[in-house]
C-alpha cells in the first residue's frame, strides 16, 4: 500500500474514532448534564444514571483510542495539539475525572448531601467536557497560530475567541438534545414524559445555535480550505436537526434520536473534510500548517497499525454493540429492579 | 521553578498516584473471578458473598484507576511534546494497541459485570469478570512494553532526515525482554498486592470475631496466593536486576552505590553518602554478593559509576552528568527489596502458624491492617527507582529529559495544572479511602445489598 494511501486511511480512521466518540459519549454528556434537573427523587436520578451506567466507560475509551491512534499515526499532530491546548485539555481532564468518579461513588453512601454533591459533579463535569471539546474543534476548524517549527504560539485566550465559544456552546446544546432523546428511549412512565417535554424546549434553542454556527463558518471563510468540498453534507446535517423537531413533537423517540445522531455524525464529517488534508491549520502562514503528510509516522508503522486495526476494530465493535443489545430494555424507577 | 522540573514533578505525581491503584486492580480482579467461579461450581453461599464483598472493594479502587488513567494518556503530548514527536512512531503504537485491545475489553465487560447480574445469563456474567481481569492485565502488558522501550530501545533506526526514531521491527518491540520481565514482576506484584489486601481486611474482622468463617477462608487464600506471588516477585526482580546490569549498567551501579569497578563486587547493606549524593562517607558491605546479583556468579567483575560515567562521556559527549540521583535510587531499591523479603517471611509464617493451630485466636491478628504499608511503599519505590535510575535519559541513550519537554509551556501553565491535579487527586483520595474503609469494615452482609434501602445501616456502620 502506498504511503499516501496509508496516511489518508489513518486520517479517516481517526475521524471515525472521533465521530464514534461524539455520537456515543455525546448522549452520555447530555444525560449527565440533565441529571440534576430532570431527576427529582433519588430513584429517578439512579434510573437516569443507569441508562448509561454500563456503557459510559466503554464510550470514553473511544476518546482514549482516538488519542492513542493520533499519537501513533500522526505524532506531530498529537504533540502540537496536546501541548498547544494545554490548559484547555487540563480542564477537560478535570471534567472527565469529576464525572467518571461520581458515577461510581454517588450511590456508595446513602447520605442525600453526599449523593447530591456527586450528581452535581456529574453535571458540571459533563458540561465542562462538552464545552471544551466543542471549543477545541471549532478552533481547529478556524485555525490556530502555529509557527514554522510546528509550535503553537498562542495561549488559553487564543482559544477563547467568539467562534470557539460559539462552537463550545453549540456542542453543549446538541449533546443536551441528544441526551434527552436517548433518555426518551430508555426511560418509562412519568420520567419519560418529563424528558420529552425537555427535548421540545431544547430543540428550538439548539437549532438556532447550530444555524448561527453554520452561518459564521461560511461567512468568516472557514469553509472548504482543503482539497475537498463538503458539499451537501452540512446541509443534510441542518435538515436532520430540523426534521428531528418534527419527531420530537410527535413523540417519535426513535426517529428523533436517529436524526440528532445523524446531525452529530454529519457535523463531524463536515469538520474533517473542511480542512483535509490539513490536520491543523496555521493562522500565521498556511504553509506552516500540519498536514497528514508532514505530521505522520513512517510507512512501516502505519502498515503495522493498519493490520492491528483491521483485526481488532471489528471485534471491539461486535462486543460493544452486543452490550447495547443486552441492556436494551427500558429502565424503571422501581427500587426493586434498580442496580445501585 | 523551571518548566522542566515542574513537568517532571507533575509526571511523577500523577503517575505514582495512578500506580497506587493499578496493582490492586490487576490482582484483585483475578481473586473475584476465582471466587465467583467457585460459587458457580459449588453453590456454596460463602463463595458468593466473597465475590460480592471483595468485588465492592475492587470497584471502589477501580474507579480511581480509570479516571487517573485518562490523564496518563494525554500527558505525553501535553507535557512532553518533543518526546512525542521523537518517539511517536514507536511508542505510540503500543499505546494505541493498549486502548484498542485492553481498555475496550476491560471497560465494556466490567460494565456487563456490574449491571448484568440477573439480566444476562449466569455464564455470561461469570465470563465478564474473567474478561475484565484479563483486560486490565493486558493493558499492563502493553504499557510496560512501551515503558520497556524507553528503558531499552529496540527495533528502531534514527531517521537522519527528520531526526526521529522510527520503527523497523514491530516484533522486536513487542518481544522486548525488558518489557516482558517488567510484566512478570508487575503482574505477580498485582497478585501480591491483592493478597495483602485480603490479609489486612480479614485480619481486622477475625480479630473482632466478626464473620470468622468467611474471613478465615479469605485469609487463607491471601496467605497461599501471597506466598506464591511474593516468591515470583522476588524471582522476577532478581532477573530484572541482571538484565538491568546488561542494558542499563549506570542504573545498576546507582541502585548499589557502587562507585569503583571491582572484581568480585561487594553488596552494600548500608551506605551513607554526603549531601550531594555523589560521594560515599561510610558503608557496610557484604562480600561478593553484588557479583552474584549482577551475573549469578560470586566472582565476576561489576563496573562502577565512575567508569561508566567516563565511558558515557566518550560515547555521548562530555559536560553531562550521567549519574542519577543516587540517594533516591539507592534507598528506594532497599525499601522495595526489604519489604519484598518481609512479605515472603510473613506469608510463610502465616502458613506455618495455621498448620500449628487456630490462627483466628492469634494475638498478632490485631496488627494485620498495617501490613498494607508493605506493598504500597514497595510499589511506589520500585517505580521511582526504575524511572529516576534512567536519568538524565528519557529514552536510554537516545534522548535526554531536558530535550523532551514541551517548549511552549510556561511556569504559570504548569503551576496551574500541578496545583489543580494535587487538589483534585487529594479530594479523590479522601473520598476513596473513606469508602474503602467503610465497606471493608461493614463486612459481607452489607455488601450483599444493592438497594438504597439498606444503605443507611451502612452509614451507621462507620461510626
Ligand atoms: C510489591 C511490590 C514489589 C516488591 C515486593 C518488589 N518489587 Fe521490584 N519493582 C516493583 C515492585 C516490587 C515495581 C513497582 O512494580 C517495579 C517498577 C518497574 C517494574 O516493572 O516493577 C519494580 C522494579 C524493580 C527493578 C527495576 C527494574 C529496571 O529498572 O530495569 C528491580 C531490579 C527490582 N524491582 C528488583 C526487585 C527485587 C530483587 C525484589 C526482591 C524481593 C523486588 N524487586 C521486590
Ligand atoms: C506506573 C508506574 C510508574 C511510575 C510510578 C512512574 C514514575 C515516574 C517518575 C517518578 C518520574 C519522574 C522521574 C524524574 O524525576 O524525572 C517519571 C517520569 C516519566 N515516566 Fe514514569 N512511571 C511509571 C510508569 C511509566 C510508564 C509505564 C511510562 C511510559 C509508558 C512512563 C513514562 C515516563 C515519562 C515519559 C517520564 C518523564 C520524563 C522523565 O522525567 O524521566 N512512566 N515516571
Ligand atoms: C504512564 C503510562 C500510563 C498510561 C498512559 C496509562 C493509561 C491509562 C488509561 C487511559 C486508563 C483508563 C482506562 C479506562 O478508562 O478504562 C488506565 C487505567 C489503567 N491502567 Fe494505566 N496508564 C499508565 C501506566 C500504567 C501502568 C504502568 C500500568 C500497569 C502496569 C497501568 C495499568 C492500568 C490498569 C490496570 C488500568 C485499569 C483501571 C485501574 O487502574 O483501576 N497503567 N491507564
Amino acid at each position: 500500500m502506498s504511503y499516501e494511501f496509508l496516511q489518508t486511511l489513518w486520517f479517516i480512521l481517526i475521524a471515525v474514532l472521533w465521530i464514534g466518540f461524539f455520537f456515543l459519549e455525546g448522549f452520555d454528556f447530555g444525560v449527565g448534564m440533565l441529571l440534576p434537573f430532570l431527576g427529582k427523587k433519588d430513584e429517578e436520578r439512579r434510573a437516569i444514571i443507569n441508562t448509561i451506567g454500563s456503557v459510559w466507560d466503554g464510550n470514553e475509551v473511544w476518546l482514549l483510542t482516538a488519542g492513542g491512534a493520533t499519537f501513533a499515526a500522526f505524532p506531530h499532530w498529537y504533540a502540537t495539539m496536546f501541548s498547544g491546548f494545554y490548559l484547555a485539555l487540563f480542564l477537560l481532564l478535570v471534567g472527565l475525572i469529576l464525572r467518571g468518579i461520581s458515577f461510581e461513588y454517588r450511590s456508595k453512601d446513602a447520605n442525600p448531601a453526599w449523593r447530591n454533591r456527586f450528581d452535581w459533579m456529574i453535571a458540571i463535569g459533563s458540561f465542562l467536557s462538552a464545552l471544551l471539546l466543542g471549543a477545541a474543534f471549532a478552533n481547529l476548524a478556524r485555525g490556530v497560530p502555529i509557527d514554522e517549527n510546528m509550535m503553537f504560539t498562542g495561549n488559553l485566550f487564543t482559544l477563547l475567541n467568539p467562534y470557539g465559544l460559539l462552537g463550545g456552546v453549540t456542542t453543549v446544546a446538541v449533546f443536551l438534545l441528544h441526551g434527552a432523546n436517548f433518555l426518551g428511549l430508555k426511560l418509562e412512565g412519568e420520567l419519560r414524559e418529563r424528558v420529552n417535554g425537555f427535548a421540545k424546549k431544547l430543540w428550538a434553542a439548539t437549532s438556532v445555535l447550530y444555524i448561527a454556527l453554520g452561518v459564521f463558518t461560511y461567512a468568516a471563510g472557514f469553509w472548504a480550505r482543503g482539497i475537498v468540498n463538503p458539499g451537501i453534507v452540512p446541509i443534510t446535517a441542518v435538515v436532520a436537526l430540523l426534521v428531528a423537531g418534527y419527531f420530537i413533537n410527535n413523540k417519535m423517540e426513535g426517529w428523533a434520536f436517529i436524526m440528532v445522531a445523524l446531525n452529530i455524525v454529519l457535523t463531524q464529517v463536515t469538520f474533517f473534510t473542511m480542512t483535509f488534508p490539513n490536520v491543523m491549520l496555521s493562522t500565521i502562514n498556511p504553509a506552516y500548517s500540519l498536514t497528514i503528510y508532514n505530521a505522520s509516522s513512517s510507512q512501516y508503522t502505519l502498515t503495522v497499525m493498519s493490520i492491528v486495526a483491521l483485526i481488532f476494530v471489528p471485534i471491539v465493535l461486535a462486543y460493544q454493540g452486543w452490550t447495547y443489545y443486552m441492556f436494551r430494555k427500558r429502565i424503571s424507577t422501581d427500587k426493586k429492579t434498580l442496580v445501585y | 521553578m523551571d518548566p522542566i522540573t515542574l513537568s517532571r514533578l507533575q509526571f511523577a505525581l500523577t503517575t505514582i498516584y495512578h500506580w497506587l491503584f493499578v496493582p490492586l486492580t490487576l490482582g484483585l480482579g483475578w481473586f473475584v473471578a476465582f471466587m465467583q467461579t467457585r460459587y458457580y461450581q459449588t453453590r456454596d453461599e460463602t463463595w458468593r458473598k466473597m465475590a460480592k464483598f471483595w468485588g465492592k472493594l475492587f470497584l471502589i479502587n477501580f474507579a480511581i484507576g480509570v479516571v487517573t488513567g485518562i490523564v496518563q494518556e494525554f500527558q505525553f503530548g501535553m507535557n512532553w511534546s518533543e518526546y512525542s514527536r521523537y518517539v511517536g512512531d514507536i511508542f505510540g503504537a503500543p499505546l494505541a494497541v493498549e486502548a484498542l485491545l485492553a481498555f475496550f475489553m476491560e471497560s465494556t465487560f466490567l460494565g456487563v459485570w456490574i449491571f448484568g447480574e440477573g439480566r444476562v445469563p449466569e455464564k455470561v456474567h461469570l465470563a465478564s469478570i474473567w474478561l475484565a481481569a484479563l483486560g486490565s492485565n493486558l493493558s499492563a502488558l502493553w504499557i510496560l512494553l512501551a515503558n520497556g522501550w524507553m528503558q531499552h530501545p529496540v527495533g528502531y533506526v534514527i531517521n537522519e532526515a527528520n531526526g526521529r526514531a522510527e520503527l523497523v521491527n514491530f516484533f522486536a518491540l513487542i518481544g522486548n525482554p525488558k518489557g516482558w520481565i517488567f510484566f512478570w514482576h508487575t503482574i505477580s506484584d498485582g497478585v501480591l498486592m491483592a493478597a495483602m489486601m485480603l490479609l489486612a481486611v480479614s485480619g481486622y474482622h477475625i480479630f473482632r470475631k466478626q464473620n470468622v468463617d468467611f474471613f478465615k477462608r479469605s485469609f487463607m487464600i491471601g496467605t497461599v496466593a501471597g506466598l506464591i506471588a511474593s516468591v515470583l516477585v522476588f524471582l522476577g526482580g532478581h532477573t530484572m536486576g541482571q538484565y538491568m546490569y546488561e542494558t542499563q549498567p549506570m542504573k545498576f551501579a546507582a541502585i548499589e552505590a557502587h562507585w569503583e569497578t571491582s572484581q568480585p563486587a561487594d553488596f552494600s547493606i548500608l551506605t551513607i553518602g554526603d549531601l550531594s549524593g555523589k560521594r560515599e562517607v561510610w558503608s557496610w558491605r557484604m562480600p561478593r554478593v553484588l557479583s552474584f546479583l549482577a551475573c549469578n556468579n560470586f566472582g565476576c567483575e561489576v563496573r562502577g559509576v565512575y567508569d561508566i560515567q567516563a565511558e558515557y562521556e566518550a560515547l555521548y559527549g562530555s559536560g553531562t552528568d550521567y549519574i542519577p540521583l543516587m540517594v533516591v535510587t539507592y534507598w528506594t531499591f532497599r525499601i522495595m527489596m526489604t519489604f519484598g523479603f518481609i512479605m515472603i517471611g510473613v506469608t510463610a509464617f502465616f502458613l506455618w502458624a495455621n498448620m500449628r493451630g487456630d490462627i483466628t485466636k492469634a494475638k498478632w491478628m490485631k496488627w494485620m491492617p498495617s501490613i498494607l504499608i508493605l506493598p504500597y511503599l514497595a510499589n511506589a519505590s520500585g517505580w521511582i527507582l526504575t524511572e529516576m535510575g534512567r536519568q538524565p535519559w528519557i529514552v536510554q541513550g537516545l534522548l535526554k529529559v531536558e530535550d523532551a519537554v514541551s517548549p511552549n509551556l510556561t511556569t504559570v501553565d504548569l503551576l496551574i495544572s500541578l496545583i489543580g491535579y494535587t487538589v483534585v487527586y487529594g479530594a479523590l483520595a479522601v473520598a476513596m479511602v473513606k469508602l474503602m474503609v467503610k465497606y471493608a469494615k461493614a463486612g459481607p452482609d452489607a455488601a450483599m445489598h444493592e438497594s438504597v434501602d439498606v444503605a443507611p445501616s451502612l452509614v451507621g456502620a462507620d461510626d
